[in-house]
């Protein structure tokens, strides 16, 4: 029997909203708790715990955060330096920073603080999707009551560290999640990755050292100092260490975000937080892990996974955002992929080619596959140009766009394979088993 | 996504208002003096806003002459952004999500209400109430289906949509009744269904007390004392000037980045005795 | 250069410098790098993907024009990086790109000006698939319009943003931009405007598909029909480097050549685009007045009129050489006029009184590539980027790679870069001599300062001593040492130079071109020949007989007595000095219009019929003689720059005295219509057309 996580380690003590998210609320919750002590510390003390820690970025990619902080140049010539966070929160299937962000609030803003601190920044700022208002608006009212507390601003927390803090907002550009779109995109431009190298530690926002940082990495941070490295990295495996926000969506009994330790079973986080799949789990035909960009996994796997970064690569998928998608057999699955080839074909930004002209491709292809429209060898067709796509582009979109694709086809191809044998008897391509969907 | 263009019909003239000509300058001032167009796109929010939902051609050129940008530059913005209408909005601008996690749950059937209730994909009903756009993952997977609504109160998520509650919720809005954001079922937020058995420990919102930091110095009297000195010492010289405080910064840093090797041993010590 | 790194491409180890791009090693190393987006006087894109290498052991293919050598980490036992050229995942990676680039592609080769040197044609076949595998609709895109030079086919875009790159890094103007996003990117320029930077042909050579084609010369031919000629060009004294194509004896278009010392790659549009003129007001017969007419007649008859006319006292007989004339015809115009004993000589139809003192005088002498060594400029008096839009795109480019500071004293333009505006009259160019702030404190701090002076400051009457208080200017800021010339005049005329530097000026005692034309008036100078002086108001020569010898029926012609046909620069083999003191050759690419002849030729021949005959009998009897004369002259290509600055004080030039208080500015009051060329041009009076109504738009706005 799988342990589950106590609340007493959970980070994320308001993340359904139940409790209040005022400063004096929140410090009652532990934020705020002792920053200075932390801050006094030194910044390579911070950076070394966090190394220590395990903690792995929380945005999709997973590269250790301590590790990148460690990236930024050691002395701070004329070009300041500068803490993004990344709180443009567009994956589907994934809705945990919007949570942190209008309920705990503060917990990111000292994470801000002790983050900018460590890597010699006086400045931060949060860029927050451009639908979240509510969030944007939240946010801010927490930005002003830290402001007014002297937790941030001159001489934040007593600190004697100057510490201004930005709430800024994009306008609707899933491309924006990537850093460096999000990087154009807070210096007024459209958001169109840049090239790499240079990276951000080098020459980030207005060419000046930056590190850009998920929501969730950097508001965990003041909890694993205050608690301890050891504490955080006492859950989860090796090498996959501390606890996650899952998100889960789609057809669970109760869909929801909880906060649980990474390396859990699949199975055990679906059955225990979210009311287990809808029908049962036999009912289960394929769970999407890690927001819509990995790809995704037939009941066989899910049975036994776990829910963590190596795990799920070792089953050709990844843990990417935890945002996880879950499909009972009813499920029109090449209508549910071929959604999220518009989803990337929309979001592309159009700077280069293979993702420009290779989206718009392949979810053409898609939606006659859905249709069953399709020559059977069109099928390998398809994955060679996922493959065409994949690595060939500036940023990960093209990757994230090539990934579900293959998902399906590595799990799903006789699905596809009999909805075009289907349309040619002239037969319908797809009937629901089990319960409807909709 | 198809092309997107300016409207056709544009107003002879638009100037935005002075209240959001305020809040752009306060935008403004986030961010370097060299960099005021870091302001674009929260700018035009505003004019947005300002000109009733959607973007009239004359607001880009005032947003370029404010921030000090080539049109052009802007035009880009507004036609890579997709919050951004270019075409005008009706009174309540519905943007429903159909991206996977919630077309799961339901966004289809959802749209087929929009469709009944207000027209086709992309149109304003005829009383100029409602409006709908599809838009894509907006970032409420676990209360899906849900829609985004913007008017003149506000942008609101509502969430845990059903055929019926959301054909309801359309019909108040359209007759000016007040609605209530957020899950349009019994959930709270992104709690499951019936409430969560997840934090609800006893004593959980307990006052957090202060604890000894974790792997801190172990003679933490003796270096917090000398650290507080410190940050005692410069909060004066800060008093005096505050500008020197900033020169002094490097130093004080300095001194605390030594901190851990010694503290690392001390720990050490401390397991081995 | 000590910073060299190893690497190994396709096997070859070789050593480049570190900051070279992968791309720039491969070429290098002799592999050749397809690619669209990149150019190497743009930003860097990286966005075709069509220059994909293999970094062996790297996790996916590198763009290579966007890797920097010393990125690249060596293999792990310390041998330097490998990079494959011609690896199957190169291959598969090139051909990936190339399908992606042609399933929207219209492929409507047959019908596109592009065809038979477009990039998109030569690399599929280089580095494609035979076939396509894209059964979908291919996707449409609206044509924007650009103004009446660049004509789009948007379906045929590849989006790589050369275009926007180049009016926005080069051009200096933000006016294209890719709009939208996805698939459905498109470039656009805001509303459909037209473009107004006077560079703006320069995207139809950039564009590497038939998406921005040239408007006037659309479906006028194929590329292998054309004869190409390479010349220089006379819209300017820049002196740009051209390539004329012509097809039958017709001039049907004009592009660049590479010149990194003088146009790099690129040409203005009235170089590019003023070819329909050359078709067009042409002077193709002899003409004599007769009762006030017009009337054609043989070059017998013309040149025996011309000739009784210059037998006169040579007292009564003047001669002006306007702003297109060539190096030959000038020199032998002037040995006839030496041979005949007139003394009233002028080749500087705009007035000034340059070619007084040493050659530096009137050259720039920190030549136009050594613009990118300057630290600061002051510009007195000149709208650059009309008077010489390649000298002003090489003060952009210094002003955005190496800081160039600029100051201005004169009539504020804008000149697409930032500068303090110090003054705008001669009164505060002497204010500025005293001054030790501002611009001047930045002067002073400069390791390599400048001044660039217009014509427009030194053609009037206080030019002299605004000549010597710009070179004061120059002295106090140590502008000139040894090794540096930072003294500079900007000529506009493309015959300037050349006939200053072979004395075609008012010999002893002789009048000047102000001297002329107010003996003309007197009566006291009966014979005028104009060899192409069309600047000049017609009153101006009152009862005076006019001998016109030029190309077009314009202000000269229309008041000439006698019209000698003679040739357009692209009709001649012809030496050009520019601004720099540069002497460039000119080559023929079409006959003369008609009976219309090469210019020294018509006279020479008249020289006989003077009984003055001209020792030469051809053009290479001529040169030498010319460069016998004027040494400079046979130093082809080389521009002086700082050679003999040191024996040159600049604090000498001109006059001291009293300057009035008219505001300095540009003589050019209309960009696309400078020269009788360019006045018989469409297009040109299209593109004038264009500027004016903006201006109207934006007033009424």
């Amino acid at each position: 029997m799988v342990e589950l996580l106590q609340d007493k380690d959970r980070i994320f003590t308001n993340l359904y909203g139940l409790q209040d998210w005022r400063l004096e609320a929140a410090k009652k919750r532990g934020a705020w708790l002792g920053t200075k002590e932390i801050l006094e510390q030194g910044r390579t003390w911070i950076i070394d715990n966090m190394k220590a820690s395990g903690l792995r970025g929380r945005g999709g990619a997973g590269f250790p955060t301590g590790l990148k902080w460690s990236f930024m140049p050691q002395e701070v010539t004329n070009r300041p330096h500068y803490l993004v966070v990344n709180a443009d929160e567009s994956e589907p299937g994934t809705c945990k920073d919007r949570e942190m962000l209008r309920h705990d609030p503060h917990l990111l803003l000292e994470g801000c603080l002790v983050a900018s601190f460590a890597m010699q920044a006086h400045a931060c700022y949060i860029y927050v999707r451009g639908e979240y208002i509510q969030e944007r608006n939240r946010l801010q009212a927490a930005i002003d009551e830290a402001y007014k507390a002297g937790l941030v601003g001159k001489n934040a927390c007593g600190s004697g560290w100057d510490f201004d803090i930005y709430m800024h907002h994009g306008a609707g550009a899933y491309i924006c999640g990537e850093e460096t779109a999000l990087l154009e995109s807070l210096e007024g431009k459209k958001g169109q990755p840049r090239l790499k190298p240079p990276f951000p530690a080098n020459s980030g926002l207005y060419g000046c050292p930056t590190t850009v940082n998920n929501v969730e990495s950097i508001a965990v941070v003041p909890t694993i100092l205050r608690r301890g490295a050891d504490w955080f990295k006492s859950f989860g495996r090796e090498n996959n260490a501390g606890t996650k926000v899952y998100c889960i969506s789609g057809h669970v009994n109760k869909p929801c975000n909880v906060e649980e330790a990474l390396s859990i079973p699949m199975k055990t986080l679906i059955e225990e937080y979210a009311g287990g799949v809808r029908g049962g789990w036999d009912n289960l035909k394929c769970v999407i892990p890690g927001g819509s960009s990995v790809p995704l996994l037939p009941r066989e796997i899910c049975d036994t996974v776990l829910m963590d970064f190596d795990a799920l690569r070792e089953v050709q998928s990844g843990l990417g955002t935890a945002g996880m998608i879950v499909m009972d057999n009813s499920t029109d699955v090449v209508a549910a992929i071929a959604r999220l080839s518009y989803f990337y074909k929309h979001e592309s930004c159009g700077q280069c080619t293979p993702c420009r002209e290779g989206t718009g491709w392949m979810w053409r292809v898609m939606e006659r596959m859905v249709r069953g429209e399709a020559d059977t060898s069109e099928i390998d067709m398809l994955l060679n140009v996922t493959k065409q796509v994949e690595g060939h582009t500036i940023c990960a979109l093209g990757d994230a766009a090539a990934w579900p694709i293959q998902g399906l086809i590595r799990h799903f191809r006789h699905e596809i394979e009999d909805r075009i044998d289907n349309y040619r008897a002239g037969k319908p391509v797809f009937v629901s088993s089990n319960i409807a969907a909709e | 996504m198809s092309t997107r263009r300016l409207a056709k019909e544009q107003p002879k003239d638009f100037k935005l208002s002075k209240p959001a000509l305020k809040e752009i300058e306060v935008w403004a001032k986030k961010y370097p003096k060299d960099r005021r167009r870091s302001a674009l796109i929260p700018a035009m929010w505003i004019a947005q806003k300002d000109a009733g939902g959607w973007l009239p051609e004359p607001a880009l050129r005032a947003l370029g002459d404010l921030l000090g940008m080539a049109y052009i530059r802007v035009y880009e913005v507004a036609t890579f952004y997709t919050m951004f209408n270019l075409e005008p909005v009706g009174e309540h601008h519905i943007q429903l999500c159909g991206t996977t996690p919630c077309w799961l749950r339901g966004a289809g059937e959802l749209k087929k209400v929009c469709e009944k209730k207000i027209g086709p994909k992309g149109s304003v009903s005829a009383d100029g109430k409602l409006s709908w756009i599809e838009v894509e993952c907006l970032g409420a997977c676990a209360n899906a289906p849900m829609v985004q609504i913007s008017n003149a109160a506000g942008d609101d998520y509502y969430e845990d949509l059903t055929e019926e509650n959301f054909g309801t919720l359309l019909d108040d809005l359209s007759a000016g009744r007040k609605v209530q954001p957020g899950p349009q079922n019994e959930r709270h937020t992104s709690e499951p269904e019936g409430g969560a058995d997840t934090l609800n420990a006893k004593g959980l919102y307990n006052k957090v007390k202060a604890k000894k930091l974790p792997n801190a110095v172990a003679k933490k009297a003796a270096s917090k004392k000398a650290a507080s000195k410190k940050a005692s010492k410069k909060s004066v010289a800060k008093k005096v000037t505050a500008k020197k405080t900033v020169a002094k910064k490097p130093g004080t840093k300095k001194s605390a980045a030594k901190k851990p090797t010694a503290k690392k041993t001390a720990t050490k010590k401390k397991v081995k005795s | 250069m000590s910073d060299l790194r190893k690497v190994n491409i396709d096997g070859q180890e070789i050593e480049v410098p570190a900051d070279y791009t992968v791309m720039q090693a491969c070429e290098q190393a002799g592999a050749e790098i397809p690619r669209f987006c990149y150019h190497e006087r743009l930003s860097i894109a990286g966005n075709c993907r069509m220059c994909l290498v293999e970094w062996v052991g790297a996790p996916k293919p590198q763009a290579s024009c966007a890797l920097q050598v010393k990125d690249l980490r060596p293999n792990r036992d310390g041998s330097p990086a490998n990079i494959r050229t011609d690896s199957e995942i190169v291959k598969k990676a090139r051909e990936g790109v190339m399908e992606f680039l042609l399933i929207n592609h219209p492929l409507d080769c047959p019908i596109c000006d592009q065809g038979g040197e477009c990039d998109l044609q030569d690399q599929a076949m280089g580095y494609g698939r035979d076939g396509s595998r894209f059964e979908e609709n291919k996707r449409a895109v609206d044509d924007k319009f650009m103004g009446p030079l660049v004509k789009t086919v948007m379906t045929r875009c590849i989006q790589c943003t050369r275009c926007v790159r180049f009016i926005t890094e080069v051009a200096g103007v933000e006016e294209i931009g890719l709009a939208s996003r996805g698939e459905d990117a498109e470039i656009t320029t805001y509303l459909e405007k037209s473009l107004t930077s006077e560079m703006s042909g320069n995207v139809i050579d950039l564009c590497p598909v038939g998406a921005l084609t040239s408007k006037p010369y659309a479906f006028n031919a194929r590329p292998w029909e054309l004869e190409p000629t390479e010349t220089i060009d006379v819209m300017d004294a820049v002196g740009s480097n051209i390539r004329v194509d012509s097809r039958g004896g017709r001039v049907l278009r004009i592009l660049p050549i590479i010149n990194d010392d003088i146009n790099e790659e690129w040409i203005s549009d009235k170089t590019r685009f003023v070819w329909d003129g050359l078709g067009r007001q042409r002077l193709d017969k002899p003409y004599i007045r007769k009762n006030g007419q017009l009337v054609q007649a043989s070059w017998g008859e013309a040149l025996d009129l011309a000739a009784s006319k210059l037998k006169a006292d040579p007292e009564t007989i003047a001669a002006i050489a306007g702003d297109l004339a060539d190096s030959e015809a000038m020199k032998a115009l002037k040995d006839l006029m030496d041979a005949l004993g007139v003394k009233n000589m002028d080749c500087r139809q705009d007035g000034s009184g340059l070619g007084m003192g040493p050659r530096q005088e009137y050259l720039m002498n920190t030549t136009i590539a050594g613009i990118e060594q300057a630290d600061a400029l002051l510009i007195v008096g000149a709208d650059v980027r009309h008077e010489a839009p390649l000298v002003n795109t090489r003060i952009r480019k210094s002003w955005i790679y190496s800081g160039l500071e600029i100051g201005m004293i004169g009539e504020a333009y804008d000149l697409t870069y930032d500068y303090d505006h110090v003054g705008t009259t001669p009164e505060d160019l002497q204010a500025f001599l005293k001054s030790t702030k501002g611009f001047a404190r930045k002067l002073k701090s400069a390791k390599n300062p400048m001044i660039l002076i217009g014509t427009g400051a030194l053609a009037r009457k206080d030019g002299a001593q605004i000549l010597r208080l710009c070179g004061e200017i120059a002295k106090k800021y140590k502008m000139v040492r040894k090794d540096w010339n930072g003294f500079n005049v900007l000529q506009t005329a493309a015959s300037r130079v050349a006939g200053l530097d072979m004395g075609f000026l008012p010999a002893k005692d002789g009048l000047d071109l102000a001297g002329i034309l107010k003996a003309c008036k007197k009566g006291t100078v009966k014979t005028v020949y104009s060899l192409g002086a069309d600047e000049i108001d017609e009153a101006g020569f009152g009862d005076a007989f006019v001998i016109y010898q030029g190309s077009h029926g314009d202000r000269g012609a229309h008041r000439a007595d006698i019209v000698l046909p003679a040739a357009a620069y692209t009709e001649k083999d012809a030496l050009w000095v520019n601004t720099e003191g540069r002497v460039q050759m000119g080559r023929m690419a079409v006959s003369p219009k008609g009976e219309a002849k090469i210019d020294w030729a018509i006279i020479r021949a008249l020289s006989s019929k003077c009984d003055r005959t001209l020792p030469y009998n051809n053009l290479e009897e001529l040169r030498t003689k010319l460069f016998a004369d004027h040494p400079t002259f046979a130093g082809l290509n080389v521009a002086p720059g700082a050679d003999g600055a040191s024996a040159f004080d600049p604090a000498k030039l001109g006059k001291a005295g009293k300057v009035n208080k008219a505001p300095l500015r540009s003589q050019i009051s209309d960009f696309y219509f400078t020269n009788p060329v360019a006045r018989a041009s469409a297009v040109m009076a299209e593109c004038s057309a264009v500027g004016d109504s903006d201006m109207i738009n934006e007033a009424a706005e």
